[in-house]
């Protein structure tokens, strides 16, 4: 890897500082990181290079001047097309949306380039933030950078992809179930999901209001606490974004563990998951303890129902908030339909993939007359058990460690059936039914070199302790250190 | 999880497919219909839960009204919000014909 993107981002901030490199420098290297890198691994939807050396040079200005704006000035970045980027197009991964460009920022947008940060582009995902490997994008699947035939996991693949192959500094995904916490897993870099509440969805493009939440994938946990130090907070745009203060979560990481109780899950460790999974779990755990946590075993009696309320609570409030995507204010219209009901028919159709179109039918069915009362209202029951069953177990334990992921990045096509797709979800789901914060940090790698995941959870708004746990393992183990080998693509650069 | 009978029948894929203004082809409705039936299948293992006195949990995280002071504040032009559509005439978007003549 060159220089200046092998750097994490507070690296690079200290390198700006001193003069020994510029924004503009940064993004040069990373523009032709890209270039040389991604017709291989197809993170990237869309490269906004103009506008990233426009960026640059203003950070640049800032620095020479001796007033940059933070920490994350002149870092270059990249986001999961998800979020709205005015002037920017913004597909979701969508055919629905494959010429949308968005009238304004989402907030988070709007706060990263107020800290100065320098947008590289846009990410390629799951349509609409749904599925777990961006084989159900509208445009092209990504590859893992680990291993090219395997997937980088998803709904945030795209990011998760980019940030292990040194194509962006930092990144922003959307997690609902897991897609960002599972694609970081398969690709060998952190991705955190904070508290619900904790990040404003201004300008998100909506999957499941009631569990999508921003977050940010990164080299290591100070770059992590630094992106989520920029984005949290209370925002008038989104009456869901809690006014709860904002740690300085920089200034906490180097507390230690020392005392720190962790809850080990026995559910988590279920049969038929991967035994190199389970095992670099295990070591892991067993490092922690080192550092001077306590561990002990907890229960959460409910994880196994989770994922079937999720697949009723998830699609039902996309079927509703898909209702938008109806050819009139923008995006895809059908043409030659007969009337209204039949264009918005012939739209939808035309415009959504298999996957968002089985997502919108369970969630319409879920919602209809006759059913509701039996999948939507006992799916919103079973949420309240699995989020008892974390309230239990935090009164003991300050945190729950526990494998990510009950399998390592799977290859390409290997999994046609939506159910097995789904089952990928097992681990994260209940922490987003819970409203809990979650990370996953690199925890080992496999005989074949393919990266695990070991996932942290906390209580609600207590993001500092995971970033501090995260940060002390990352203290004595080198996993989130190692780059994968990756030689610029032998192949055309397919038109975008 | 073998269970012969079938969640799902055709007329009511039909009648979701409307609700949901989704035109799809015989063969989107059955291949629908079977994956639909699979995932349901799956989702059925909620039932064996006694929830009965359990309240429902929409939100996760407590949320309360958020007030604000009605102000006047700008909004978005309106050839931003034009700018997008698929279809428009002068400062409106354009639709199909809704009311017969």
């Amino acid at each position: 890897m060159a220089a200046l993107a092998s750097l994490t981002a507070h690296e690079l901030g200290a390198r700006y500082r001193s003069g020994a490199a510029t924004p503009t420098q940064a993004v040069t290297e990373y523009l032709a990181r890209i270039e040389a890198l991604d017709p291989g691994v197809r993170a990237f939807l869309t490269v906004t290079r103009e506008d990233a050396l426009r960026r640059a040079a203003e950070a640049d200005a800032r620095f020479e001047a001796g007033a940059p704006l933070g920490p994350l000035d002149g870092v270059p970045i990249a986001l999961k097309d998800v979020l709205c980027t005015r002037g920017i197009r913004t597909t979701c991964g969508s055919k629905i949306l494959e010429r949308f460009v968005p009238p304004y920022d989402a907030t988070v947008v709007a706060r990263i380039f107020a800290a100065g940060a320098v947008l590289l582009g846009k990410l390629n995902m799951d349509e609409f933030a749904m599925g777990s490997s961006t084989e159900h994008s509208a445009f092209f699947t990504t590859h893992n950078p680990w291993d090219l035939a395997r997937v980088p996991g998803g709904s945030s693949g795209g990011a998760a992809a980019a940030v292990a192959a040194g194509m962006a500094a930092l990144a922003l995904g959307t997690d609902t179930g897991g897609s960002i916490r599972q694609p970081a897993a398969f690709s060998g870099v952190l991705g955190m999901k904070p508290t619900y509440g904790r990040v404003s969805r201004y300008g998100v493009i909506a999957f499941a209001s009631s569990l999508d939440q921003v977050g940010p994938f990164a080299r290591d946990a100070e770059d992590a606490a630094l992106m989520l130090g920029v984005i949290a907070g209370a925002d008038p745009m989104d009456a869901t974004a809690i006014d709860v203060p904002v740690p300085d979560y920089r200034a906490a990481l180097g507390r230690g563990i020392e005392g720190l109780r962790l809850g080990v899950p026995a559910e988590y460790f279920m049969d038929g998951m991967d035994p190199e999974v389970e095992r670099a779990v295990r070591v892991a755990i067993a490092t922690l303890e080192k550092l001077g946590a306590r561990t002990e075993p907890v229960s959460l009696p409910h994880t196994e129902y989770g994922l079937a309320a999720y697949y009723v609570i998830a699609p039902a409030e996309a079927s509703s908030n898909l209702a938008r995507y109806d050819g009139v204010k923008y995006g895809l219209r059908a043409p030659g339909a007969r009337d209204l009901i039949d264009m918005y028919s012939k739209t939808r159709a035309a415009g959504f993939g298999a996957e968002v179109k089985r997502r919108v039918m369970l969630g319409t069915y879920v919602l209809s007359a006759g059913y509701y009362d039996a999948y939507y209202g006992q799916a919103q029951k079973v949420r309240t058990l699995v989020r008892r069953d974390f309230e239990q177990a935090f009164a003991r334990v300050d945190l729950i460690v526990a494998p990510t992921t009950p399998g390592v990045a799977f290859k390409m096509g290997e999994r046609e059936d939506p159910l097995q797709m789904y089952l990928n979800d097992i681990f994260t789901i209940p922490v987003n039914l819970a409203g809990l914060p979650g990370v996953s940090i690199p925890g080992g790698f496999t005989q074949a070199g393919l990266p695990i995941g070991l996932q942290l959870i906390a209580p609600a708004f207590d993001e500092a302790t995971l970033l501090r746990a995260a940060h002390a393992y990352q203290t004595v183990t080198d996993w989130h250190t190692r780059r994968p080998p990756l030689a610029p693509a032998a192949v055309e650069r397919t038109p975008r | 999880m073998a269970t012969p009978k079938t969640r799902i029948s055709t007329e009511e894929v039909d009648h979701v497919a409307r609700l949901a203004r989704l035109d799809l082809s015989a063969a989107d409705k059955e291949r629908m219909r079977s994956e639909l039936d699979k995932i349901l299948g799956y989702i059925d293992k909620l039932r064996g839960l006694d929830t009965r006195d359990v309240l429902p949990t929409s939100h996760a995280v407590p949320v309360t009204n958020v007030m604000r002071d009605d102000v006047e504040r700008p909004s978005l032009p309106a050839e931003d919000m034009l700018a997008n559509a698929p279809d428009r005439h002068r400062e409106m978007f354009r639709v199909p014909r809704i009311i017969e003549e």
